[in-house]
């Protein structure tokens, strides 16, 4: 019946990624609410660490959890079965805008609402980065905010490469969590 | 060649977006405005006020936009496949060490230190994209009477009953076109 739930798979991991607007973590949700609750694949504490794991991997929130899930299913090739269903709708979507675009954007009103929108994106960013220097400045540690600082600076101000803060960084956080992890042992 | 470009630039968007959704903007205005010229600048944000409005992840979205602007829909399928392979590889093999030894602390600790980082380049990205807004131009001129005050009334608006009532974005973006629209007409 492997054919079956790869059909299975793939209808659920296009359904969700077609109503998912606005990308990010809102998949998450609506994952949890469809496999755990409703299909009953996945327990509770399981979708909690595949959420950890999506969240903490380079890429895309919604692909990365769908890998997850269609692993969890039928390892590899579920796997691969879940990401076409995530990655399929938002590729013919885009598809076919793109094809209008050059049209749509010369049209008066079209461009009138999309200067608004540029200014919503802006908003909607915006609030996005204080929810997230929040969270950073509730850890009430002071290395944080020195990355966080520094980096800005790195890449808005010397235009350094992105890549390439992310990696020092990166480091940084190695380094400091090993050291941690050194002092709590000692601690206890 | 074109489709190697586009693979391998997506290639690494897709490397280095760590922690989802916006974390990938900043990445591609670098590869694909920064440093390919695919799109101007305006494009760029038109592609992101495109992917806000649509489903799908924002980087996925875009690869799609850029590979068809530069080499049709064979080029959205290999910025794609790009985008998403290095996720591929890396998530399943984290979900292989997950259901095996069930134990990813020190992976998760390391991520928890670039978190500030990548909130960083996502404020600088964001800045860029509020000067575009207000100024019409990529970066700040040195006068500022050039200013776009309606954008400015969007932005302020769209920012307040995000933070006051925490409603879902897409409606902000809905509500931000339509204002578009109406204070054109004062």
């Amino acid at each position: 019946m492997k054919k079956h739930l790869y059909i299975r798979l793939f209808g659920e991991t296009f359904r969700l990624s077609a109503c998912t607007f606005g990308g990010g973590f809102v998949i998450i949700p609506l994952m949890r609410k469809r496999f755990v609750d409703e299909l009953k694949w996945i327990d509770e504490q399981e979708m909690l660490d595949l959420t950890a794991i999506a969240q903490s991997s380079p890429g895309a929130i919604a692909v990365n959890a769908s890998i997850l899930i269609g692993y969890q299913a039928a390892k590899i090739p579920g796997a691969l079965t879940a990401v076409l269903g995530t990655v399929l709708p938002p590729l013919i979507i885009i598809s076919v805008i793109s094809f209008f675009y050059a049209a749509f954007r010369d049209n008066a009103i079209v461009n009138l609402a999309m200067a608004g929108m540029l200014a919503g994106v802006a908003a909607v960013i915006c609030d996005v980065v204080v929810t997230m220097i929040r969270g950073i400045l509730k850890q009430d540690r002071l290395l944080p905010v020195i990355v966080l600082l520094s980096s800005f600076a790195a890449v808005r101000f010397l235009n350094l490469n992105i890549i390439l803060v992310l990696l020092a960084c990166g480091v940084i956080g190695a380094v400091d969590t090993l050291l941690r992890e050194r002092t709590g042992r000692n601690r206890t | 060649m074109i489709y190697t470009e586009l693979f391998w630039s997506f290639f690494q968007i897709g490397l280095f977006s760590i922690g989802g959704g916006y974390a990938a903007m900043p990445l591609i205005q670098h590869q694909v405005v920064d440093v390919h010229s695919w799109l101007t600048m305006t494009q760029f944000a038109d592609i992101m006020t495109i992917a806000e409005m649509t489903p799908g992840p924002i980087a996925v979205n875009t690869a799609t936009f850029v590979g068809i602007q530069i080499a049709g829909l064979s080029g959205a399928i290999v910025a794609t496949l790009g985008c998403i392979l290095p996720s591929c590889i890396i998530v399943m093999a984290l979900a292989y060490v997950y259901y095996h030894f069930r134990g990813l602390d020190v992976v998760q600790g390391i991520l928890t230190g670039l978190r500030p980082a990548v909130v960083a380049m996502i404020a600088s990205a964001g800045i860029s994209l509020i000067i575009l807004s207000f100024f019409g131009q990529r970066s700040l001129p040195g006068d500022l009477c050039g200013i776009n005050y309606k954008s400015v009334f969007i932005f302020a608006a769209g920012f307040l009953v995000l933070r006051k009532w925490k409603i879902n974005p897409i409606y902000v973006m809905i509500g931000a076109g339509v204002l578009g629209i109406l204070l054109s007409c004062f």
